[in-house]
């Protein structure tokens, strides 16, 4: 099995231990992963700010530089959500992209995806004593239809217990460019995320995009929350090597 | 119609999100009505091949708009009603003027009908003296207040019934308590004499059925019945779409309609109106007239992206769904419309993406309004269509435009995006604070009024993989502790 991963632009940046524990995890369920170097981004700030032939541009870069991967593995359901969704309508009609967009589209995963529906893996064998709460990211959900896999994974960590979390399907108020240029709507919505999240008074706040992390994180830490925020992949390999 | 709101969209917003009492009534209805949605759906069983029928239906109505208009107006006609076409929104009110006129009508009684709020017929009939009074509770409410609707279902979802009862006690004069009940009395008190006197009934069109040239309306209040049968003419205005083939399709949007908009398994009243009373008839009006308001509606047939649009059966479940509807209500959304629904519809009916292309920003494509729909509308997809739509007209921002070729020139080219991403990051000593930028150039956009943002990592993910794939190819390999 000939692995790739597609760390997005935001963990590569900004959460470079997302991408490290996802590549550990992988090893540890004995998939050894390489990363081509020629990525970037999936292409959707622009995509979802109506710039086409911009996504169009980062998307082929993104496309080439898997072109010999057999599964593209990433850590978020947003970016991959956004491959699935939108890369073959950005190609239609392109005679030399559309079958190569599409070639991508089907070996493309997210993470919690990959281990539960193509390794057939739920039980990591990790343990945390913690009390933790779930986000299910919007474009996860909605967008890739994932829902049981992240929670399936956490369910088999040892010693967690996992909290519900109170509207917990409600949009966080990130959206991209959306945080910045509608901030006054997008800042309530992240206000009432983070009052639900204390309610739960979980130590933990777990989710599958690095997008909303930082948005709900953020928010928690300007309102000084001792919520610590952190990625499915990181919980787990947290959980795995301790 | 060239509407103008007010003020531009992110004022509108600034103001709706500072209202504290218009966002909690905002919130506690909608949550109730999600709740019920929830459930009623659930008990129905599955809902999703209920959806997937009512989309089936919707779109084979919508494709083939003219056969069934012209079999709907050719069996109108023959029951003895008129039907008349409205190509814009002046042109329906011109229609109603005219038969205003020529019955010499001095009072209009309304039931809810969205299509009468877009083309602005109150205003119409208030400038030409006619006395207009709304029967639906929440219509009559608003129209007290001297406000448009701010949801397409529940019109007064901004109120709560303190300000209603003030409301009530200062136009009666007398103390008017904020319960239910009591307020509920009075209206219907208010409304009773009215009903008697009003010379033209005017309600909407939920569906209308080609094949008998029937009108049906769903109703909780027993008012739309009122309406429709005890003045002397009766006057339904319709969209253009809101067609359906046959009663037996009627059946899919009976079980859709009332659980996706109020959660109720049926609604009190299912009124279903065949022209004008007949000799036999025991009750209803003499005359009967069908305005059907196309007012944009035909831009959107035959428009790939957006044709799905003319779907909708205005329910109102994408509002309910919908943070960014929950906590600026609808009045921000500027026009009759509001919500998800409203963002994709209005800049197409109105067709000015000068005026009303900043609408479809206003979501964060959650997509919470596209699972939503009963009939399957792709919302989400849609506002992002729309998206590209102002971009291509070259009517974003200059300053936008450049971030994203900016964007294209790094992020399309491995080198420059590693350039471009060390450059930044050497920005960030004199902004970050313990790994976060608490204020400085984010204040100005927007991003630091709400949260912190993280500074970049030391090492990227990129600059840690050749030492991270040394060690896990080393011989501790696979196996590492
Ligand atoms: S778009 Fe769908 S959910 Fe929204 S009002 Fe129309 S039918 Fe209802």
């Amino acid at each position: 099995m000939n692995v790739s991963l597609f760390i997005t632009c935001l963990a590569d940046t900004f959460y470079p231990n997302v991408g490290e524990s996802t590549v550990r995890l992988l090893d540890r369920l004995g998939v050894r992963a390489d990363f081509p170097e020629g990525q970037t981004c999936c292409g959707q700030p622009a995509f979802n700010s109506g710039y086409r032939d911009e996504a169009r541009d980062v998307a082929k870069t993104l496309i080439e530089s898997f072109e010999k991967s057999e599964y593209v593995v990433g850590p978020s359901g947003s970016c991959i959500g956004m491959i699935h969704h939108y890369y073959p309508l950005l190609f239609e009609g392109d005679s030399r992209w559309e079958e190569r967009a599409k070639k991508f589209v089907s070996k493309s995963f997210e993470l919690s995806q990959f281990i539960v529906n193509v390794l057939g893996k739920q039980d990591l064998g990790a343990r945390m004593n913690a009390k933790v709460t779930y986000h299910p990211s919007c474009h996860a959900m909605r967008l890739m239809g994932i829902k049981h896999e992240p929670l399936a994974l956490l369910q088999n960590v040892q010693g967690l217990e996992l909290v519900d979390l109170p509207f917990a399907e409600d949009c966080c108020g990130f959206g991209g460019t959306f945080a910045v240029k509608m901030h006054e709507v997008s800042g309530a919505m992240v206000a009432e995320k983070a009052e639900h999240v204390k309610e739960t008074n979980a130590e933990i706040l777990v989710g599958t995009d690095m997008g909303c992390l930082m948005n709900i994180g953020g928010r928690l830490r300007y309102e000084g929350a001792p919520v610590r925020v952190m990625h499915v992949a990181e919980l787990l390999w947290e959980g795995v090597k301790s | 119609m060239s509407v103008k709101p007010a003020m531009p969209l992110k004022e509108r917003m600034k103001h709706a999100i500072a209202d504290e009492t218009l966002i909690e009534a905002v919130k506690k209805t909608t949550d109730r009505l999600e709740g019920g949605k929830l459930a009623s759906s659930e008990a129905l069983g599955n809902w999703q091949e209920w959806r997937e029928q009512g989309s089936r239906i919707r779109s084979h109505v919508v494709q083939h708009l003219d056969y069934y208009l012209g079999q709907l107006i050719q069996n109108v006609k023959k029951r003895g009603g008129h039907v008349h076409i409205a190509d814009t929104a002046e042109h329906a009110v011109q229609i109603f003027l005219d038969i205003t006129k020529q019955k010499n009508a001095k009072s209009v009684l309304k039931s809810k009908s969205m299509v009468s709020e877009e083309v602005h017929l109150n205003k119409a009939l208030e400038e030409i003296g006619v006395k207009v009074l709304e029967s639906d509770l929440g219509e009559y409410i608003i129209q007290l207040f001297g406000e448009a609707p701010s949801h397409i279902i529940i019109p007064a979802i901004h109120k709560n019934r303190y300000q209603i009862a003030d409301k009530f006690s200062a136009i009666s004069g007398e103390q008017i308590s904020e319960d239910t009940p009591t307020l509920t009395a009075f209206a219907r008190r208010k409304l009773r004499q009215e009903f008697l006197e009003a010379d033209i009934g005017v309600s909407g069109c939920n569906f209308a059925i080609a094949e008998s040239g029937s009108i049906v309306m769903f109703t909780n209040e027993g008012n739309g019945r009122m309406v429709t049968t005890l003045p002397p003419v009766h006057v339904a205005f319709m969209g253009m779409e809101r067609l359906l083939p046959s009663f037996e399709d009627l059946e899919t949007f009976v079980n859709l309609l009332p659980r996706s908009a109020t959660g109720q398994k049926i609604t009190s009243y299912v009124s279903v109106i065949n022209g004008p009373r007949k000799e036999e008839d025991l009750d209803g009006a003499q005359e009967f007239h069908l305005i059907i308001v196309d007012n944009g509606r035909s831009n959107i047939l035959g428009d790939d992206e957006f044709q799905e649009v003319l779907n909708c059966i205005r329910c109102g479940a994408c509002l309910n769904v919908c943070p960014v509807y929950r906590h600026i209500g609808g009045h921000a959304y500027g026009d009759v419309y509001p919500g998800p629904i409203g963002a994709v519809i209005t800049p197409l009916l109105r067709d000015d993406m000068k005026v009303w292309g900043d609408l479809p920003y206003a979501s964060s494509l959650c997509g919470a309004c596209t699972d939503a729909c009963p009939v399957k509308i792709p919302l989400h997809d849609m506002l992002v269509h729309l998206r590209a739509r102002k971009v291509k007209l070259g009517l974003t921002p200059g300053w936008e435009r450049m971030a994203f070729r900016m964007y294209r020139g790094s992020f399309a080219n491995p080198g420059r995006y590693r350039l471009s991403m060390r450059a930044a990051k050497l920005m960030v000593p004199f902004m970050a604070k313990d790994g976060y930028i608490e204020k400085g150039p984010l204040h100005m956009l927007g991003w630091t009024n709400a949260r912190h943002f993280p500074s970049p990592a030391p090492q990227s993910f990129r600059e840690k993989w050749a030492q991270l794939s040394a060690e896990l190819e080393g011989p501790k390999g696979g196996d590492s502790k």
